[in-house]
Order: structure tokens, then C-alpha cells, then sequence
């Protein structure tokens, strides 16, 4: 996902990549527009967490869980809950990803996916309201790499966006200010869901789903969240130092737009809830 | 902290914005380049309220010496917000938004450089917002272009950004704070004149596609504008510098005189 376009790539695969897209084929025999096999899995931190999912596309592997825990809310939105979304590039997932604090490229996954969530409106903050101005929900999503070979961005929003539809968790109410569960279940309100589609450019071509080969010999790439009502909510275009065309930026537009469909799908499958 | 109210509404029934412009109407932009004396190269930017300086050290050594890049100089971008810049305190403490910047802010003005003139070296780029009233990230790159002009880092062009937006359904060039915070989105965009190509695209908010490609659209004109902009204060910078008319001759002549002395005994060396 990163910018690993610094990283050391040989000259002969370097020209493999390219040489392959200029007849019209990618390393691993996809087309253009097609995603690797995505596979997302609920309920996978049953016993500890409020929700989770695992999300697999191709080699590539997160694990998200989110916890709901109750706290005070922000003092400029007393009326609304709080939603976070962090990544880590955990070392377990690659040989390229280190040990120590975040690098701008985990940094960059984290918000770029949580930017999606959030600029889509998806989750309805003010339905995590216990007592306004006292007391809020505050749902925190975290996203793990398990598995690294390209295409993180998309796979940890698929991972965040089914673990946050799966999430359930107790109800609770403030009685002579203390907080009690009441003893019900509830969902988190969502109203839209976002998908993030990340296209990546290689010369002149531009391929969906980039697995780390592509991803090291590309220009860069530009990641779209787009929603319910196939608005774009979110856009970034990273993962290298390359200028992009308008018509380019077009084209990837009107490959996101199609993709997302089919992306939302797998997400209402896995999770058996729908929106919209 | 000073308030913030939201404003009853971001475009007015005659059309204008909340600071009165039109939508496809830049704010006032204030370029200096040469502010600072110790750094090679630097600029200022004041686009409305935000203001912000950009210095450049480079090329030299790098450190940590890891970094080093065989084939090209290393581009460090350092995107730093005062803590009295934002209506609260800013935590010192560099955010996981600022590096989030630094790093776009190196990947749209990477293209414009000619980094491989310089193997093993950095070249710095940091940028300090002073006031920060909406469209830093933009006024950083037109700042800290000006600011690489200025160091005498090859370039093939400046680098003009600019964002755009939407607010209560029209969009509008050169979001300020109030129309970021309360718009229905924001677009930060950078160009490459010389070729129309876009290096930076960022996007949140809500836009359908037709919405998005006009909005880009109005940003690259905007970009064109700023670009003129730029020249000219890089122009006026210079002319300031240029020696007087009279002694930029004869520091010529000599030059010719020198060259011309030099060159005849050698040929008749040989």
C-alpha cells in the first residue's frame, strides 16, 4: 500500500510488469478491471470483541475488531458519539513493514480508511447518544495486517466496514450517574456504507487491485470511497510520486464506480445485514 | 480559544460566500520569496487569513544516512502547524494529520524536480503554518515551490495548488475555514503547467462524479492563476537582486576578454 516504489525492485521484473500491461495482461493473468478473490469472514474475535472481520483479497489479509466502550463526548458535539478508525502495518504481515511507531505509510492507511467511514456519514453518531453532554458511545475499529501483497487500503475497508455492520453490543442507560446496561443489544445506526476502490497507474494503464509487484513499479495510485447514492466521499491519490491526468483521474472514477456495487455486495453477504 | 459560529449559511441568496467572494473567486494571495536569510531558499504565503513560511536546505548531506538514495536526492517535506495557529492550542507534539501532509505535500512537488541532479543528497523542504484559516496544505505547496525556485533546485516547473469545494450545493474555489468545516466537501488539488497533470488529489465531503470532474476543472484554472502568481514573485524577487544595468555589462565584457586570452595560447600549444 505504502510507497514502495523506493524499495528495491529488480530491473527485469520491473520491465516484467510493464512489458506485460503494454500486451494487455497483469502478473497474475487478471484483467485490468478485475479484483483478485475476496473473502471476508464475521465474528472472528466472537468471545472478546463487540465485532470483527477478516477480510482476504488475493494474498492480501486484515483483521479488524471493534470495541464500544462508553465515554464523554467531544465538548463541540455533546450530542454525538465518537467513531475512530486506526491501522497498524504490523511486521507479521511482510518483511517490508517494521517494528517501532507508525511511518507516514501505515499513517496514511489508517486515515484514508477512516476518512471513508466518515465522510460517508456511515455510522449515525447522533444514534450513540446514552445522555447527551454526559455520556456517548465511542466505537473504535482496529485494523491489523495479517497478510501483505498489495491493496491494503481496500481490504481494510472492506475488514472495518463488515466488522462495524457485524458489531453488536449492550445497551446501556445513566442512572444516578452511573452507567448500567440495561440488558439489551443493540447495532451501530448506519445509514450508508463507502467502499474504498484503489486503482493503480503504471504508465500509461491503470489496474484495479494492485498486488505488491504492480504496486512497486507504480506511478501511483488513487484510492476512491464512494457510497450508497454513488457519491465519492473520499479520494487520495498516494503510493508514489507520479502526476496523473484528468482523463485518467475520469477513467479511474468510472472504474471505482462500478466496482463498489460488487464490493458492497460481498460486505452485505458476509455480514447478512444490509443498508440502503 | 477564540469562538466559532456557524455561519446561518455558506452561500448568501445573492450568491456570494461568507467573506463575501464569489464562488470561482480566489482569496487575496501574498507571495514573498527571500524571506528568511540562513535557509538556501524560502517564501511566504498569505491566502486570506492562512499564512504560512517555507524554507529549503539543500541539496546536502542527509541524515539518518540510511535514507540516502543512490540515483536521486531525497525530498523531506516537513509540514509543521504553530500551536497558536488553530483556534485551540495545537499539541506541539507533530499530529498524525501533519505527517499525513508532509507526505502528500512531498508527492505533489517530487514530479517537478529534477532530484537525480543530486545522488545521495537531501533536499528539505520545511513549512511552518503561522495561521491556519483553511487551504494549508495548498498554500504550503505554492509556498514551498517558490521557496525550491529560490534555493536554485532544477525544476521544470512551480507547482500552484489549490482547493476546491462544495458549500449548501455550489462549488467553490479556495475553501476557507469556515466553508472546510461546514462545506459538504473539499478537494485539494496540485498541477504541473507545463503538462495539466494533477499530483496532488485528495477528496472527502460528498460529490457525484459529474460534481467532482467540474470541480477539478475549476481547480486547474484556478491553478493557472496561481501559477502566474508565482512567476511574478519570483521575478520580483530577482529583479531586486539584479546587479545595476552598468556593472552587469562590464562584469560581462571582462568575462569575454578572459575567456577569449585563455583559449588562443592553448590551441597554439598544441
Amino acid at each position: 500500500m505504502g510507497d514502495f516504489s523506493a524499495e528495491t525492485i529488480s530491473h527485469i521484473d520491473r520491465k516484467y510488469v510493464q512489458d506485460l500491461l503494454a500486451k494487455g495482461e497483469r502478473v497474475d493473468g487478471r484483467a485490468f478491471d478485475e479484483y483478485r478473490d475476496i473473502e471476508i469472514q464475521v465474528d472472528v474475535v466472537a468471545a472478546k470483541s463487540e465485532g470483527s472481520a477478516i477480510a482476504r483479497i488475493g494474498d492480501t489479509r486484515v483483521i479488524a475488531g471493534v470495541k464500544v466502550l462508553v465515554g464523554e463526548p467531544y465538548p463541540d458535539t455533546p450530542d454525538e458519539g465518537v467513531t475512530m478508525i486506526t491501522a497498524e502495518m504490523a511486521p507479521i504481515a511482510s518483511p517490508l513493514f517494521e517494528v517501532g511507531p507508525p511511518k507516514e505509510d501505515a499513517i496514511e492507511l489508517a486515515r484514508v480508511v477512516d476518512r471513508g467511514v466518515r465522510e460517508s456519514e456511515s455510522v449515525d453518531v447522533k444514534g450513540l447518544v446514552i445522555e447527551p453532554g454526559k455520556k456517548v458511545y465511542m466505537v473504535f475499529c482496529d485494523l491489523y495486517t495479517l497478510e501483505y501483497d498489495g491493496n491494503l487500503i481496500d481490504a481494510c475497508s472492506l475488514a472495518a466496514n463488515a466488522a462495524l455492520l457485524s458489531t453488536k453490543f449492550a445497551e446501556m442507560k445513566l442512572e444516578d450517574d452511573e452507567v448500567v446496561p440495561t440488558g439489551r443489544e443493540l447495532e451501530i445506526p448506519i445509514k450508508n456504507l463507502a467502499v474504498e476502490c484503489t486503482v493503480s497507474k503504471i504508465g500509461e494503464h491503470l489496474v484495479v487491485d494492485p498486488v505488491l509487484k504492480e504496486e512497486m513499479v507504480q506511478d501511483c495510485r488513487l484510492t476512491m470511497a464512494v457510497d450508497l447514492n454513488d457519491h465519492f466521499t473520499a479520494m487520495q491519490k498516494g503510493g508514489g510520486t507520479g502526476p496523473i491526468a484528468l482523463k485518467q483521474v475520469e477513467e479511474a472514477m468510472d472504474i471505482a464506480l462500478e466496482k463498489a456495487q460488487a464490493l458492497r455486495e460481498v460486505i452485505f453477504e458476509a455480514t447478512g445485514r444490509r443498508i440502503g | 480559544m477564540s469562538p466559532e459560529i456557524k455561519p446561518d449559511f455558506l452561500i448568501s441568496p445573492e450568491g456570494l460566500r461568507v467573506d463575501g467572494r464569489r464562488p470561482d473567486e480566489l482569496r487575496p494571495i501574498e507571495l514573498e520569496v527571500g524571506v528568511l536569510k540562513t535557509a538556501d531558499g524560502s517564501a511566504m504565503i498569505k491566502q486570506g487569513k492562512t499564512h504560512i513560511i517555507a524554507a529549503v536546505y539543500g541539496p546536502r548531506e542527509l541524515h539518518p544516512r540510511h535514507l540516502t538514495l543512490n540515483d536521486k536526492a531525497y525530498l523531506r517535506c516537513v509540514y509543521r502547524m504553530a500551536t497558536f495557529s488553530v483556534p485551540d492550542r495545537k499539541r506541539p507534539a507533530p499530529s498524525r494529520r501533519e505527517r499525513e501532509i508532509s507526505m502528500v505535500i512531498t508527492n505533489a512537488l517530487e514530479p517537478a524536480l529534477f532530484l537525480e541532479e543530486f545522488p545521495r543528497t537531501v533536499v528539505d523542504v520545511f513549512i511552518q503554518v503561522i495561521q491556519a484559516d483553511g487551504g494549508t496544505r495548498c498554500a504550503a505547496i505554492n509556498a514551498a515551490s517558490l521557496a525550491l525556485a529560490d534555493a536554485g533546485i532544477p525544476m521544470r516547473s512551480l507547482v500552484p495548488a489549490v482547493a476546491v469545494g462544495k458549500a449548501d450545493g455550489v462549488l467553490i474555489v479556495d475553501l476557507g475555514d469556515a466553508e472546510d468545516k461546514y462545506g459538504e466537501g473539499d478537494v485539494p488539488m496540485a498541477v504541473l503547467p507545463s503538462t495539466g497533470e494533477i499530483t496532488l488529489l485528495q477528496q472527502d465531503g460528498s460529490f457525484t462524479k459529474e460534481e467532482l470532474l467540474e470541480a477539478i476543472q475549476m481547480g486547474l484554472n484556478a491553478c493557472t492563476y496561481i501559477h502566474e502568481l508565482q512567476k511574478d514573485a519570483l521575478k520580483r524577487a530577482y529583479l531586486r537582486k539584479t546587479p545595476e544595468k552598468e556593472d552587469e555589462d562590464e562584469y560581462e565584457d571582462d568575462l569575454e576578454t578572459d575567456l577569449g586570452e585563455s583559449e588562443l595560447p592553448e590551441e597554439a600549444d598544441e
